[in-house]
């Protein structure tokens, strides 16, 4: 590989236009290629310069951020890919783990039941989102933009109403606290590093959402949706449900994340999540999600969220100041939509 | 004779006080391809959305295998074997061939939780349905954007008779193709026929209806301008029958009328008038 795509024999009737189609060119079309060769690069580039970085230890740590990150992420590129944004999926992971903390603690409930609660408010959330945007059919942009803006609101007022501070205490004291924080927020050790199992629930949640996106009807009907959705629709696919099921998605990962976060820090900040809602479009983008839907990958998106761990901690551990992560975070979208034009261009280039 | 799969008599369509549609009749049997012509607002569209569920008529009846019906919604139509290929095609271009050529209707195994898309299948299928109907396809894989729009019509036209169309009613198939393009679709029209679906041939182009056409109705403001046998007239009939008939001999007639009036005056000085 890597040797071009000029002079590839061909076996089947001879078409002078066939030869364009190399084996090179048809790997670049992958959505995911450009987030790997990113990630392999920035891997290389701090690997060299930092023998912390490429430590076990190193490793476990920049793996942490990615970890949580990429559950957001994964969710936000299959609503990506099937057209639409949301920008309340920050601070819907700050509503969640708030409603985690205030209902064991203000309303003293075994835990496992707050997080029943906290799930079935996210639940409402994403449906609530997805059926505005499927019922008004206005940008799903904006519409997100106002939920997200109402949960900030009551994120604090109701915080603030109920515990009296912004900040919902005292999780670790919650009846079922032991089984949560095992499920949630332990750590095991792997080749000598204490990795936290937030990385496995990645790992499971970037594999399921591949296999969903690439390989079930669900997924055909998700790129479909996003590419036109009234093409979709003409030909039987459920577009409507689809949209609401994704926006549900999203929020459901809201809650995993959520529900992480409060378990590991057992107290909960009344501005937690927000403003994280551009980072996961930054990593979905940067993994090959196209901001028009219909054509992106999951694995793309979780590798973006990797290079976003790596750069976060690979910068310090070279002891820059951290304020050139922004700048870097800023170029590689920059690059990612550049090589995203490019594809899209390739693919929807009709020869008549 | 078994009965047509499609029949129309007498059909009439109103859109408020505008009569769209009146006194429609024609058949379309199975192996055989009726060809529907008419200029811009000749009815042609309204005629495709009551053949495909989308409009009910409001006059006259449509027989499926000779019986009354009448289709509520274009899922009834096509559960009754009649699908229309639309000028938009319903393909997504980013999406592979083969996702395009299943989406909505993707074959799937496993159970419960574990049902999954057929992906091998679907991909074996595409290129064997399209290879039946002589469509020779690089790559299933590839997006279906890249094909060029006469393979785009191809695949349409495919994906139909795949999914048991008994009826295909192609609209405008070839109006936005070049010469060799439209040529091939039309070869893509006769397959169809051949392998036993009766084909309603929607278009303005005397020149591509003829050569695959077994019947013609030819619409004229929502009227027929009469339904001909290919034996019954040429090319150069239906155009003339297009362009409206009569309005085409004033026309010439009016042409004529300062040539005349030239050759008198001339005839008139010679002769020393």
């Amino acid at each position: 590989m890597g040797t071009g795509d000029a002079g590839e024999p061909s076996t089947r009737r001879a078409d002078e236009r066939l030869s364009a189609v190399g084996p090179l060119r048809r790997l670049l079309v992958k959505p995911e290629l450009g987030a790997l060769v990113g990630a392999v690069a920035v891997f290389a580039f701090f690997a060299v310069q930092s023998e912390v970085f490429r430590s076990a230890r190193g490793i476990a740590n920049w793996l942490d951020p990615a970890s949580t990150l990429g559950i957001m992420a994964v969710a936000v590129a299959l609503l990506m890919i099937g057209g639409h944004f949301d920008l309340s999926a920050g601070v819907m992971t700050g509503t969640t783990a708030l409603t985690v903390a205030i209902v064991a603690v203000e309303f003293e409930q075994n835990i496992w039941v707050a997080i029943g609660v906290s799930l079935v408010v996210a639940l409402l959330l994403g449906f609530f989102n997805g059926w505005l945007v499927t019922r008004t059919g206005l940008p799903s942009f904006i519409i997100t933009l106002g939920t997200f803006l109402m949960l900030q609101g009551l994120n604090l007022g109701l915080t603030k109403f109920l515990t009296g501070t912004v900040t919902a205490s005292g999780l670790a004291a919650a009846p079922g606290y032991g089984s949560a924080e095992w499920v949630f927020a332990s750590r095991m050790t792997i080749f000598g590093a204490e990795v936290r199992v937030a990385v496995l629930w990645w790992l499971l949640f970037t594999a399921l959402a591949s296999w969903v996106l690439l390989r079930t009807r669900f997924g055909n009907w998700v790129f479909a949706t996003g590419g036109d959705e009234v093409a979709a629709r003409n030909v039987g696919v459920p577009a409507r449900r689809t949209t609401i099921t994704l926006f549900m998605t999203t929020a459901t990962a809201a809650w995993f994340v959520g529900t992480t976060l409060a378990v590991r820090l057992t107290s909960v900040q009344a501005n937690t999540g927000t403003g994280q809602e551009l980072i996961y479009i930054v990593a979905a983008v940067i993994g090959g999600c196209l901001l028009t839907g219909g054509f992106g990958s999951a694995i793309g998106a979780s590798l973006g969220a990797l290079i976003f761990g790596m750069t976060q901690l690979g910068i310090p551990y070279l002891r820059w100041n951290a304020d050139w992560f922004y700048f870097f975070l800023g170029a590689m979208l920059l690059l990612a939509v550049l090589a995203n034009r490019l594809v899209r261009r390739y693919a929807e280039a009709a020869r008549r | 004779m078994t009965a047509p799969l499609l029949e129309l008599r007498d059909v009439g369509k109103d859109y408020g006080s505008v009569i769209a549609l009146d006194g429609i009749s024609t058949t379309v049997r199975a192996g055989e391809v009726t060809c529907v012509l008419g200029d811009n607002g000749a009815g042609k569209s309204t005629l495709i959305k009551i053949l495909s569920g989308v409009h009910r008529a409001d006059r006259g009846q449509l027989l499926l295998d000779g019986q009354p019906t009448a289709f509520g919604s274009p899922r009834e139509a096509l559960d009754a074997g009649i699908a229309t290929v639309y000028q938009d095609l319903a393909m997504i271009p980013l999406m592979a061939i083969w996702r395009n050529f299943f989406l909505g209707a993707e074959p799937t195994r496993g159970w419960g939780p574990f049902r999954r898309f057929d992906a091998a299948r679907a991909k074996e299928t595409t290129r064997r349905e399209l290879a039946a109907m002589g469509i020779d396809i690089r790559d299933p894989d590839q997006p279906v954007g890249t094909l060029s729009g006469g393979e785009r019509q191809s695949v349409a036209i495919a994906r139909a008779v795949h999914f048991g169309a008994r009826v295909l009613i192609l609209d405008e198939p070839t109006s936005a193709l070049g010469v060799k393009q439209a040529g091939v679709v039309l070869r893509y029209v006769a397959q169809a026929r051949d392998r036993g679906v009766g084909v309603v041939l929607i278009t303005h182009n005397p020149h591509h209806a003829h050569p695959v056409g077994d019947r013609f109705l030819v619409l004229n403001r929502g009227r027929s301008l009469g339904e001909f046998a290919k034996a019954d007239v040429s090319r150069e009939e239906l155009t003339r029958l297009m362009a409206g008939g009569a309005e085409l001999d004033q026309l010439a007639h009016d042409a004529r009328a300062p040539v005349d009036l030239i050759e008198s005056t001339y005839r008139r000085l010679r002769n020393g008038r």
